[in-house]
């Protein structure tokens, strides 16, 4: 029966697999506005996860369908208690999925600025609300013997659960602020490195009261574990990292941080999946709500097949794409005849016989672009 | 959850389900999946379709090396894009709805019913959206082969999705493979899942409806450039194409269809009987064109233009077959499960089936009509026939959404047939409210975003080809947002 906690394990690296991944293209979205500067900037920032952002999110649909399938009365009560709220949060991952696409499809300002509004907004509003789901289930929701949820909207708004919301948040900022960094030249790298180093102080010290408030909601006490303390750590390095210009190793930090703030909420929860605070005896565990073993057997063949190769072929994606993107694939090179419209099609249609490619941009020369590094990169950066 | 014995537990909440017992709460919920799956369902075959399509048209260019193929790819790409995005985002819908409308069916059930769709995301949802951005973006990145692999792949992707998501459904139509202990259904057979008769010509039937969506729309899209007058030889190409691969589809799409009937008769008696009307058991059976009248209180609708013994044939493949009546199976029903009402909506199947049935007939003669000008070599200059391919694109979606209404409304009162009735699957702890909030919230966000996809649709449809490359060998630039 190693089943039951086999699948509790894959639903949390599922869930854990989805922060790292789609955090930053979270921090992304909302962080594209103000990093991006200019429409050109915008895009460029945007299609630093153009290739990338898709796959990110199916890591939410799998961990949704493995909870329906590995514990289907865990699916069943949270995603109906949490009714009003995964709705929203639908709505937010709609509008934010068919903003990328829908943004490049229009020329008009006004176009792309609502588009990018809602970009913003559904970028927030998804760690935020993802962020109250896992807090309640651990905080505790008003549920009956029958394991069904007694309580109604306002409910969800326990104030530790509001806290994770803002955590998420605040980690989803930095990795995409991090993540921007790692990925453009010039001055949207810039920015997004100044973001990032603004960014960074405030997210470790949110985190550190988060990990202290979990480790008192899930009764451990006043003293932090070594785990928690590596959370913050991380963060912290990934501050130190980023001002040093590393931002590879800034990324890797701020993600180890992310993956603890989730696995510690998970590990605080086993047994349980979600706590009843009408009485502790109806909370949800991994053995009531289960499946049977059978079909956990299945699924778990399914996933010990399935999941290795995904990883691979993912980890491969990054890798095609790792190099940087210049903001001057979106501005009309001087000289040359302006693109007729920026438009994604007219972009491949106007491209399909390339332009003189323009001359390799000039590094702005920052301040804070060390000699060494900052040189290599530029030269990286042409293709 | 502690629900005790199933089977009579069933049986005893039968008592009430009587025509009109629904309660507002059941209304929406099953309004709601109605409208988001009737939606999801316009953009998942038109990616299925046009992802195969485009993998074609790549595939043309690569082996063929003519860059006329590489422009059409690029085209016809954009199209694929814009509708993949939109069809991501409302099948998430689907997937939490399970969970937030139907949790007490989702907490019996999903122990069976949710293993196939954790597999759809492990083995499709990953391959088809990877893969799809790795096509867009890594034109300049990828070799040729790999990247024309890519595009395969999200077409394989796609197609899996339908596969695991087509195994759940039939198992709701017919269930197989599990047991009941303690009066819950429990898996105890995988491979019957997938081996069940409902799901494998179901799942033909959705692919192969998939394909012909997908090449109605180039039909459509080249019909209207061709009309235009623009670049006429190339779009004539993608014509060409779309319609030999639309004719034998619509034509398998029929045969299956056909077959899948037989199949739904033999374990669905209900959703055939009212799919004709027939409150009376017959042998043989003739099939009317049109009814006046009718419904499930009107047991006596007058039958016109009758063609003998064709029912017959279409639920039971004999010339001389028995259909039983509504009437009978109601009888029948309400000794095996408890007093009941058991005759889903008669209004809507006997039209949903006339709906597609009537409109396949229209795309197939369209179809053969431009195969014969084709022939001819008249196809990029036939005005009339142009016009006709040009607007025959709504009939797909009009045929798509007729099936799914026969097919699922033909299962009423059952959300699992023989094991749990649909009132009985609704989450308890939702309100009124709670549900008023999110039909209209769905409502409003679905409207909004399928005239935008509509019209971004027909922006990029009437936008010029892109420019022929200088040279052929000359490196193809990524697509960007």
């Amino acid at each position: 029966m190693a089943f039951v906690p086999f699948w509790f394990v894959l639903i949390t690296i599922l869930w854990t697999g989805f922060f790292v991944l789609e955090g930053f293209d979270m921090g992304v979205g909302m962080l594209h506005g103000y990093i991006g500067n200019d429409d050109a900037g915008r895009r460029t920032v945007i299609n630093t996860i153009g290739p990338l952002w898709d796959g990110n999110e199916v890591w939410l649909i799998v961990a949704g369908a493995a909870m329906f399938a590995a514990f289907p009365g865990w699916y069943a009560t949270m995603f109906s208690g949490l009714y009003l709220a995964l709705a929203l949060l639908l709505g937010a991952l709609i509008v934010r999925g068919v903003s990328f696409e829908y943004r490049g499809k229009g020329t008009s300002e006004r176009w792309r600025d609502s588009w990018s509004w809602l970009l913003i907004i559904g970028s927030l509003l998804a760690p935020f609300l993802l962020g109250i789901a896992f807090g309640d289930l651990l905080h505790g929701l008003p549920i009956g013997a029958n394991h069904e949820y007694t309580g109604n909207f306002w409910d969800l708004f326990t104030g530790y659960g509001v806290f994770t919301g803002i955590t998420l948040v605040a980690l989803c900022l930095l990795h995409g602020a991090i993540f921007i960094g790692l990925k453009t030249t010039g001055d949207v790298r810039f920015r997004a490195g100044r973001t990032a180093r603004r960014i960074a102080p405030v997210t470790a010290l949110i985190t550190l009261a988060f990990v202290f408030w979990t480790h008192v909601t899930a009764g451990g006490g006043g003293f932090l574990n070594p785990v928690e303390f590596i959370a913050i750590l991380a963060i912290l390095a990934a501050w130190a990292l980023i001002s040093a210009h590393y931002e590879g190793w800034a990324f890797t930090a701020n993600a180890v941080a992310i993956g603890i703030v989730i696995i510690t909420i998970f590990v605080d929860l086993y047994p349980r999946v979600m706590v009843s605070s009408t009485n502790p005896a109806f909370s949800l565990t991994v053995r009531n709500s289960a499946s049977p073993p059978y079909s956990l057997k299945v699924t778990t063949v399914a996933a010990l097949i399935l999941l290795p190769i995904v990883l691979a072929y993912q980890a491969w994606t990054y890798y095609v794409f790792r190099r940087r993107i210049t903001d001057q694939s979106f501005r009309p090179a001087l000289g040359a005849t302006p693109r007729p419209a920026v438009s994604a099609t007219v972009a491949m249609a106007g491209e399909q016989v390339r332009p003189a490619p323009p001359a390799p941009p000039t590094p702005p020369a920052h301040r804070w672009l060390p000699r060494g590094r900052g040189r290599r990169h530029g030269r990286r950066d042409g293709r | 959850m502690l629900r005790g014995n199933g089977l009579s537990q069933v049986r005893w909440r039968a008592c009430g389900a009587g025509r009109g017992t629904f309660s507002l709460r059941d209304d929406l919920a099953r309004w709601q999946f109605a409208f988001t799956s009737v939606n999801h369902f316009f953009f998942v075959p038109v990616t299925i379709g046009l992802a195969f399509l485009t993998a074609l048209l790549q595939t043309a260019w690569y082996l063929r090396k003519d860059p006329e193929y590489l422009r059409l790819t690029r085209f016809f790409g954009t199209l694929l894009v814009i509708n993949v995005a939109i069809g991501v985002v409302t099948g998430l819908v689907q997937e939490f709805e399970f969970g937030m409308n139907w949790s007490a069916y989702s907490r019996l059930v999903g122990n069976i019913f949710g293993a196939p769709l954790a597999m759809e995301g492990l083995a499709a949802f990953f391959l088809e959206s990877t893969f799809l951005g790795l096509w867009l973006f890594g034109w300049d990145k990828l070799s040729r082969r790999v990247h024309l692999a890519c595009i395969w792949l999200v077409a394989a992707g796609a197609m899996l999705s339908a596969l695991f998501i087509i195994a759940a459904n039939s198992w709701m139509q017919h269930p197989v493979g599990y047991v009941m202990v303690h009066g819950k259904p429990q898996l105890n057979d995988i491979w019957a899942l997938f081996t069940n008769p409902v799901f494998i010509w179901a799942y033909a039937k959705v692919i192969l409806a998939a394909i012909t969506t997908g090449s109605a729309v180039m039909v459509a899209v080249s019909a209207w450039q061709l009309r235009r007058g623009t670049a006429k030889p190339v779009f004539a190409r993608s014509m060409r194409l779309s319609l030999i691969v639309l004719v034998p589809a619509i034509l398998l799409t029929m045969l299956v269809g056909d077959e899948l009937g037989v199949i739904e008769a033999k374990y669905q008696p209900m959703k055939i009987a009212a799919a004709e009307a027939q409150w009376k058991t017959c042998q043989p059976c003739s099939f009317s064109l049109f009814q006046i009248g009718g419904g499930n209180n009107d047991h006596t609708p007058t039958q016109i233009l009758e063609i003998p013994h064709l029912l017959s044939l279409l639920a039971t493949n004999h010339w001389n077959g028995k259909v039983i009546g509504l009437t009978p199976l109601q009888h029948q029903y309400t000794a095996k499960y408890g007093p009941g009402y058991y005759v889903p909506n008669v209004f809507i199947q006997y039209w949903s089936m006339r709906v597609m049935a009537y409109l396949a007939i229209v795309i197939t003669l369209v179809a053969l009509w431009g195969l014969w000008l084709n022939r001819r070599h008249k196809l990029a200059t036939a005005r009339r026939f142009l016009w006709a391919a040009q607007w025959m694109v709504i009939l797909p979606f009009l045929m798509n959404t007729a099936g799914w209404l026969l097919t699922e409304s033909g299962r009423q009162p059952w959300i699992v047939q023989g094991i749990m009735l649909t009132k009985n699957g609704l989450s308890p702890s939702v309100s009124a409210t709670e549900l008023w909030i999110s039909v209209l919230g769905f409502f409003v966000l679905y409207g909004t975003l399928g005239t935008i996809d509509l019209i971004l649709m027909l922006r990029y449809s009437r936008k010029e080809l892109p420019p022929t490359p200088a040279q052929a060998d000359q490196p193809v630039p990524a697509m960007q947002y």
